[in-house]
């Protein structure tokens, strides 16, 4: 029993990863309505600029708060100047340019800083709380940060007006348009607050893990597995869903022998299809109701 | 999800332009002298250029085939039928290990593998079909991509250690040309590869022409009136599961006795996008845009690498990016388009 | 006379490469009501996408004074146009309250806006019981009050019609019609209608013109039109 709660600790810790991540996916999904498969690789540049920034001196929450804007500026522009043109360009396009991105930013990385593993610092301190050393103060801050994003973006889409237009524009374009939402300008929003939270889980995810290029494609993947398995309309779904990602992983590798680390990846992803098979929205996706 | 109707399609191909102002036949806007002409050409080259080339090179064009059969295996799921996959290495790697398994094992001949691995596979795919049949669009794509990104874990696991040879991997044998034929064996691969590639395309064209075919198609563009039509959606789009998976199935196999290997980290999930790139590239819903994909695959990484060592992976990524900015209906969408035109300042 | 609030002269308009309207010439005067009659396919819906720049469209359109032709749809609602799309356009996944609050989105006055969803409510009491429902849940006519009153949250001084009364049973037509002859007269606002139900809108139009193919082939005060042998005949039945 000792073994289940401190594997369930544990799960939570690495869950607090996944449900950062899958936290940014769902933003970019509500925006636009795709799955981009770059946002990890996104994230990891953003991280890699924070790196840079404390490695020019600049003080720890400086570069957090430099970092956010810089990603935030720089999703607008991606938006603006490779999507944009691809706007009417079928769904297979648009997957295809994420993966040319995935291939440019993983490669620029690599090219600036190189593939050796770098360490980021985290703000929190790496003390072991409970003292099980399974949660550190890092893991328990990166929770706080997640659950603080989260109620921030909660506030944001419930209570603001650009908050209502970047999901009316989400949800009905056309008819967004008609009630004078500039839809393209509310997309480009989108994928701005999506590199800005992507940079913020970057930042996050970096001390546990450790910085390089290729940091980014397995958290990227349990991170889609949180998403979905929380429902891709459901921003505290994705939140949930991530827990529950790192949870299940952890005790699947520990109680299952076959399992090992190994398939822990397949693992996340066969829950994924199981959840599917049954919600296929996710566990907290929206059911849109309409009457004809 | 339906795909986009704008995308290049061989259908415009079977459509005679009504009312044409010559007599030439035109299929698609195009005379179809010209194309038998281009046809035509197209097979001489690829019958001459094994004894012109080195054998690398056969090695090369052997490889651009066999991804250009797996291409048109994904052609047909997702251009002819609309669903997704973005785990089509998965049915590489079981055709390849059926093979390399075989040969080791069983002691059969590689063409007597070969069919056993296209039903194996088409068996998986029709499976896989099923629970494909509840998720839609990118849902389907993260189920694939998930295939695709356990198959490696899995083909490593020590249970399954004794037959497919772990992290290790299988050595498989290539055969040599038969009845004393003046052929090396890579030049013999090549022949192999080439009838059994213009088999599964005129096997393509004839399916999606087909009244089958037609049914796929629908099926694609508007699922809700397929079904008012009387056709069985869960049927049709399984069993093209299961064929697309069999096309890619015979690529896995042939490709384990080109490379005379298999192992799991030839099928990662890096291959399934892969062929994905390859798909969009050649030109959705087109039969020869597949070769075009395969060209695709195999040389543009070299020419990206060429550019810059070590920016090979953004260079990559521009080209791709240019590619759909400038052929949004693919290589064949481009070549039909300069056809048209060309064909219609002739007249 | 004063000028009229919308003068449409030689509008074309197409839907990617294939043209559907071929030179229309119309007005819609201050304060009042014009309906576009028409079959099935013969351009009404076409001619209001034009109008609010949803569709590639050539020609002069002028509001208020101002060419409003090439626009963006979003600058031409600023202006005051405000346009009730076929099929209503909801927002399905929002409440009530949240597509209404979305029909203002381009004003700021906070408190103003308060009050006009007070007097949407006002008009339609079914959407005031409502307020918290998600939209996608209403019925065909509640849905296509809300899309009314999410037009009037923009305090337009022109409202485009998409046929009102698609889909609705005769009852629930009958309250909404009334409601906008309530608006035409209490509230001064101008109307383009656009009808397959041209019995109904000649009752509330002062002009009407008639669309066929994309060519406009007859125009006259609504009352003139609803005499008409033809038009009697082809779009009235009787």
């Amino acid at each position: 029993m000792d073994l289940f709660i401190h594997q369930v600790l544990a799960g939570l810790a690495t869950g607090g990863i996944y449900a950062c991540m899958a936290l940014a996916i769902v933003m970019i999904y509500q925006a636009i309505h795709h799955l981009n498969f770059a946002q990890g690789e996104m994230a990891m540049f953003s991280t890699f600029i924070a790196w840079q920034l404390i490695e020019w001196g600049v003080p720890y929450w400086g570069a957090f708060f430099l970092t956010i804007v810089v990603s935030f500026i720089g999703g607008v522009v991606i938006e603006r100047t490779v999507f944009k043109p691809l706007h009417n360009a079928p769904i297979l396009a648009h997957i295809v340019a994420f993966i040319a991105l995935f291939a440019i930013f993983n490669s620029v990385a690599g090219f600036i800083w190189d593939f050796t593993i770098k360490s980021f610092p985290t703000p929190f301190g790496q003390e072991s709380l409970f003292g099980s050393g399974l949660m550190g103060a890092h893991d328990a801050g990166m929770i706080g940060v997640t659950l603080v994003l989260l109620v921030l973006l909660f506030l944001f889409f419930r209570n603001t007006r650009v908050g209502l237009s970047m999901r009316a524009a989400a949800s009905n374009p056309d008819s967004a348009r008609l009630v004078g939402v500039r839809v393209g300008w509310m997309i480009a929003l989108g994928w701005g607050m999506a590199a800005a939270i992507g940079a913020v889980a970057g930042m996050m995810i970096a001390p546990v893990v450790f910085l390089e290029p290729n940091m980014m494609l397995a958290i990227l993947i349990y991170g889609f597995a949180g998403a979905v398995v929380g429902g891709l309309t459901s921003p505290g779904g994705a939140v949930i869903g991530g827990f529950a990602v790192g949870i299940i992983e952890n005790l699947a590798g520990t109680f299952i022998p076959v399992v090992g680390s190994e398939l822990k990846l397949a693992i996340a992803l066969a829950l994924i299809v199981t959840v599917l098979m049954f919600k296929p929205t996710g566990l907290f996706g929206a059911r849109i109701v309409t009457r004809v | 999800m339906t795909i986009d109707r704008t995308i290049a399609s061989d259908d415009a191909a079977n459509t005679p332009v009504a009312g044409s102002a010559t007599k030439a036949r035109m299929v698609g806007g195009i005379p179809v002298a010209w194309q038998r002409t281009a046809f035509f050409i197209a097979v001489v080259i690829a019958i001459a250029l094994p004894f012109l080339v080195k054998n690398f090179t056969i090695f090369q064009l052997t490889t651009v085939m066999i991804y250009a059969i797996a291409i048109l295996g994904l052609n047909l799921l997702t251009g002819y039928n609309g669903q997704f996959s973005l785990g089509h290495s998965t049915f590489i790697a079981i055709g390849a290990y059926t093979t390399a398994i075989l040969m080791e094992f069983a002691g059969l001949s590689f063409y007597g593998t070969l069919p056993i691995a296209a039903t194996i596979c088409f068996a998986f795919g029709f499976l896989f079909g099923l629970p494909a049949l509840r998720l839609e669009s990118i849902y389907l794509a993260l189920a694939t991509f998930a295939l695709a990104v356990a198959t490696p874990q899995v083909l490593k696991l020590s249970p399954f250690e004794h037959w497919t040879g772990g992290v290790q991997g299988l050595l498989v044998f290539k055969p040599e040309a038969p009845f004393g034929l003046p052929l090396n064996s890579d030049q013999w691969m090549y022949f192999v590869t080439l009838a059994i590639g213009l088999g599964l395309a005129v096997c393509a064209v004839n399916l999606v022409n087909s009244r089958s075919g037609r049914a796929i198609k629908a099926i694609r563009d508007n699922p809700i009136a397929a079904r008012a039509m009387g056709i069985n959606i869960s049927l049709y789009k399984t069993t093209t599961f299961g064929i697309s998976a069999a096309y890619a199935g015979i690529a896995g196999s042939l490709s384990a006795v080109v490379v005379q290997f298999v192992a799991p980290d030839s099928f990662t999930f890096v291959l399934a996008i892969g062929l994905f790139v390859g798909l969009v590239v050649g030109g959705v819903g087109s039969i020869t845009g597949a070769l075009f994909g395969g060209l695709f695959l195999v040389f543009v990484p070299n020419i990206a690498e060429e550019v810059s060592k070590g920016l090979a992976g953004a260079v990559y990524g521009v080209i791709l990016l240019l590619v759909i900015y400038l052929m949004p209906a693919g290589a064949v969408g481009l070549i039909r388009t300069a056809a048209m035109k060309l064909a219609t300042r002739r007249r | 006379m004063s000028d009229p609030l919308l003068k449409v002269t030689g509008l074309q308009g197409w839907y990617g490469r294939i043209q559907a309207l071929y030179g229309l010439d119309f007005e819609v005067p201050d304060k009042g009501v014009v309906t576009l009659l028409g079959a099935n396919g013969a351009g009404k819906t076409t001619t209001l996408r034009a109008l609010s720049g949803m569709i590639q469209t050539a020609g002069e359109i002028s509001f208020a004074g101002q060419s409003i032709a090439g626009k963006v749809t979003e600058d031409i609602v600023r202006l005051g146009i405000a346009h009730v799309p076929e099929g209503r356009g909801t927002f399905t996944a929002m409440t009530v309250e949240e597509n209404l609050q979305l029909g203002a989105m381009t004003r700021s006055d906070t408190r103003a806006i308060a009050e006009d969803i007070e007097r949407a409510y006002a008009y339609f009491p079914r959407l005031a019981e409502r307020r918290g429902q998600q939209a996608g849940t209403l019925s065909g006519g509640e849905q296509q009050m809300l899309a009314i009153s999410r037009a009037l949250m923009l305090r337009p001084r022109l409202m485009l019609l998409d046929e009102p009364s698609f889909g609705l049973a005769p009852l629930i037509v009958e309250e909404l019609f009334a409601i906008l002859v309530d608006l035409k007269e209490k509230e001064g606002l101008s109307m383009l209608v656009v009808e397959q139900n041209a019995a109904l809108a000649l009752e509330i139009a002062d002009e009407a013109y008639l669309i066929e193919t994309g060519r406009l082939v007859m125009s006259g005060p609504a009352q003139q039109i609803g005499s008409d042998e033809n038009v009697r005949r082809a779009y009235l039945g009787y």
